[in-house]
């Protein structure tokens, strides 16, 4: 007797929660085929500045968690996700991928966790330093998390793409806010519920999904978040960060990689390029 | 302390004066742009004046470089890259070295003619401008050879050719920290010093001349903003360091977007300066005294905001304010001299205009009663009580010898106060208790921290702001990096 199949309602990643958009809107997602894969929540503006108050609630107490702390909360990301892997490589497959290419891109995906996992107390000692400066003074430069990052995803590797920019974000002690892939944004949910199941505070990782057209400019210019990472090659959309990015002198990334299983997509610079220096300086003369 | 003791310091602190001679200082009567390895005369024939603050008499002539100018000035510095960039890093090094040997030996003339020009206190300029700068130099010159061990596992290389505006605060030891690291990573440099503050970029220009700096590689172009403005948007530029007000900052990001210069910005600050109950009192005092009037405040790292334990607010505002007694002001080249004449006309309305918004808003003014000379730029040490976080003078960055004091009870209020502000460039904390110093310092939100001191620098030590006081580091291994790339 033949069975039917129930469909996964896809939703948003909020402070640990799944929500609906707010604005009750959505954007249906097709395969290379055209049918329908998913109608997915088409998030506003508001969403997103939810989000930030939520992410930066997050910030702290995630950055002052122990680096070892960090460290496995990023190996049960991996652990997690390594025990759900059919379903992704199966989730892959429906946005398009074939069956060779999602294999790698999941176990990419799994072993870029626990590569930066494995960072979480060590990147502190290749960036930081002590200065020897002339006068009696100890002085000493450490790296901190810069806080509150938007990340706009890159819109193929769907699954490799989100998880090589989060990784090295949340292990730096950032909280981040997410825009998936705009075609390819199912992977992005299923890897929100192997964040909800794997010791991730709610708030540190926030997950959107919607159109870039839409939600970049305000990803660019909200007034607190601190840094963006955007990932794509539209130079019009590089410039409209840039320039929004100056009204509270946000940091900003760009990779315009388009293959992220590739060696060079994994260092500790990645994690450094989320982090500010502080230089402090104390007398040693009695 | 009760009056009587104020009356015995200022008894015990009367000085002849002690004026730092000029006759061994050489100052030309024209300066003109320093372009592809010779002084050249600008384009259109436009000169400015450099103005003595404390006199507002004339000193120089000054080149005004226009769009045309910064052109001949960027290809100079492209042909150069080419051959210095080529260069092995020993050799790169050893021209840095000679520069730091050629300031040394001038040292004495860069500071006479830096406090002329600027107004800051002859005692400054010779003990922390110029050997600040001289070390600069000797610091990045020694790691042009050795970049690849700065940056485990990749290969750095050096960006082309770097366009760096500086301010009018600390003349020649801004140029140094902009120039060194991009030499020392194989950059060439076209620079512009602030229009009331040329005259020891020009000199130094002299020197890079006798050093025998290959051609091009560093060019000194003069002017005010839109000198400022050719250069930031020149095409053919690859880096934009700037340093100076967060405004013109945003307004850089901005102009730049769209283009792939690379860019690292040192911009305001409002810094918060912290002294806890349990804080060695008298060294605190000293340490407020020189994070606010330190070169007339005129110190985008100053400590202009001054939180003190309730507990021990009355003891402290009383010893500030006898302190503030003996503070002298006036001539620049007096080696007495604890705060100079500030540095321009503009420069002391702004201050004068924000004095006047303090008492405006409710806050209770101090100033001692010193006597300002009569010709020149001049503001006496400021400080208002009375004020809270909502207050301008408490938000917005003066840029020059005001403090504004608010007390606080708890570690965490004050902790949030300090960090209530779009700026982060630096804070201090004053306790003698270890585990509060590192939980402020963990906490604080800014690139510098200084515990139980303030407002010192070295080329070793990293310096740069978090949030909106910019972003980028300068100084230390940390400073390299905004001149590389990596591949």
């Amino acid at each position: 007797m033949s069975r039917l199949d129930i469909q996964k309602t896809y939703k948003l990643y909020i402070g640990g929660k799944f929500p609906r958009t707010e604005s009750g809107r959505y954007y249906a997602v097709t395969n290379n085929k055209g049918n329908l894969i998913a109608n997915m929540c088409l998030s506003s503006r508001k969403d997103f500045r939810n989000a930030v108050v939520i992410a930066r609630k997050a910030q702290g107490s995630w950055a002052n968690a122990t680096a070892l702390n960090k460290g496995q909360v990023l190996y049960r990301i991996a652990e997690m996700l390594e025990g759900r892997k059919e379903q992704f490589v199966a989730e892959l497959m429906v946005q398009g991928e074939t069956n060779k290419n999602a294999e790698l891109e999941v176990n990419c995906a799994i072993d870029r966790l626990v590569y930066y996992a494995g960072w979480s107390d060590k990147y502190q000692q290749i960036f930081s330093s002590v200065n020897p400066v002339a006068s009696s003074h100890f002085n000493f430069s450490n790296v901190e998390p810069v806080g509150v990052v938007s990340i706009i995803a890159p819109e193929n590797q769907s699954l490799l793409g989100i998880v090589s920019l989060i990784a090295p974000a949340i292990v730096g002690g950032n909280t981040v806010i997410v825009l998936a892939s705009e075609t390819k944004p199912l992977t992005a949910i299923s890897f929100a519920e192997v964040l909800n199941s794997s010791d991730v505070p709610g708030g540190v990782v926030n997950i959107l999904t919607g159109k870039k057209e839409e939600l970049l400019s305000h990803m660019a210019s909200h007034m607190d978040v601190n840094a963006i990472i955007y990932c794509g090659k539209d130079e019009n959309q590089i410039k409209n960060i840039n320039e929004l990015a100056s009204n509270n002198l946000k940091r900003t990334i760009f990779y315009k990689k388009g293959d992220w299983t590739s060696s060079n997509s994994e260092s500790p610079y990645f994690i450094e390029k989320m982090q500010e220096l502080k230089t402090t300086w104390h007398p040693t003369e009695v | 302390m009760n009056k009587q003791d104020t009356n015995i310091f200022k008894a015990a602190w009367t000085y002849d004066e002690a004026p730092e001679s000029t006759d061994h200082i050489q100052i030309k009567k024209i300066y003109e742009l320093f372009i592809d390895g010779k002084f050249t005369k600008p384009i259109k024939g436009n000169y400015f004046d450099t103005i003595n603050p404390a006199t507002n008499k004339v000193i120089a002539s000054v080149a005004e470089a226009t769009t045309e100018d910064v052109d001949v000035a960027v290809k100079a510095a492209r042909k150069a890259f080419g051959s210095w960039s080529k260069l092995s890093g020993k050799e790169r090094g050893k021209y840095i070295f000679r520069i730091a040997r050629l300031i040394q030996e001038r040292a004495r003339e860069f500071a006479v003619i830096e406090s002329l020009d600027g107004g800051k206190p002859i005692r400054e300029s010779r003990d922390i401008d110029i050997p600040l700068a001289a070390n600069h130099f000797f610091y990045y010159a020694g790691w042009a050879d050795k970049l690849e061990y700065a940056f485990p596992n990749r290969t750095p290389k050096p960006l082309g050719v770097a366009g760096q505006i500086i301010p009018w605060n600390f003349p020649l030891l801004m140029a140094a920290w902009k120039i060194a690291p991009a030499l020392a990573t194989g950059n060439t440099v076209v620079l512009k010093p602030a229009e009331t503050t040329p005259l020891t970029a020009l000199k130094l220009a002299e020197i890079i001349q006798e050093s025998g700096l290959p051609k091009g590689v560093v060019n000194i172009v003069t002017g005010a903003g839109e000198t400022g403005a050719s250069i930031v948007n020149h095409p053919d530029i690859n880096k934009i360091a700037f340093t100076g007000s967060t405004g013109v900052g945003k307004y850089i990001q901005k102009a730049i977007a769209g283009t792939n210069k690379k860019l690292t910005l040192e911009l305001g600050g409002k810094g918060a300066n912290i002294i806890f109950e349990d804080a060695a009192i008298d060294q605190a005092v000293e340490g407020i005294v020189n994070a606010i009037f330190f070169n007339q405040g005129h110190v985008c790292c100053a400590g202009s905001r001054l939180f003190v334990q309730e507990s021990v607010a009355d003891l402290v505002i009383q010893k500030l304010k006898n302190r503030m007694e003996t503070l002298i002001v006036g001539n620049p080249l007096d080696k007495n001299t604890d705060i100079g004449a500030i540095n321009s006309k503009k420069q002391l309305q702004t201050i004068e205009n924000y004095i006047k918004i303090g008492i405006n808003e409710g806050g209770e003014i101090y100033q001692p009663k010193c006597k300002l000379p009569k010709e020149g730029n001049w503001c006496a040490p400021t400080l208002f009580i009375n004020v809270s976080q909502s207050h301008r003078i408490v938000q917005e960055e003066i840029f020059g010898p005001v403090l504004a004091i608010q007390t606080f009870r708890t570690i965490d209020e004050v902790i949030e106060k300090a960090n209530n502000t779009p700026y982060g460039l630096s804070a201090g904390v004053w306790t003698q208790n270890g585990a509060k110093i590192f939980h402020l310092t963990q906490k604080l939100e800014a690139g510098v921290i200084w515990a139980n001191t303030f407002n010192k620098f070295d080329p070793a030590s990293p310096f740069g702001g978090y949030k909106e006081s910019g972003f980028g580091r300068e100084g230390g291994l940390h400073g390299l990096k905004p001149y590389l790339k990596f591949e």
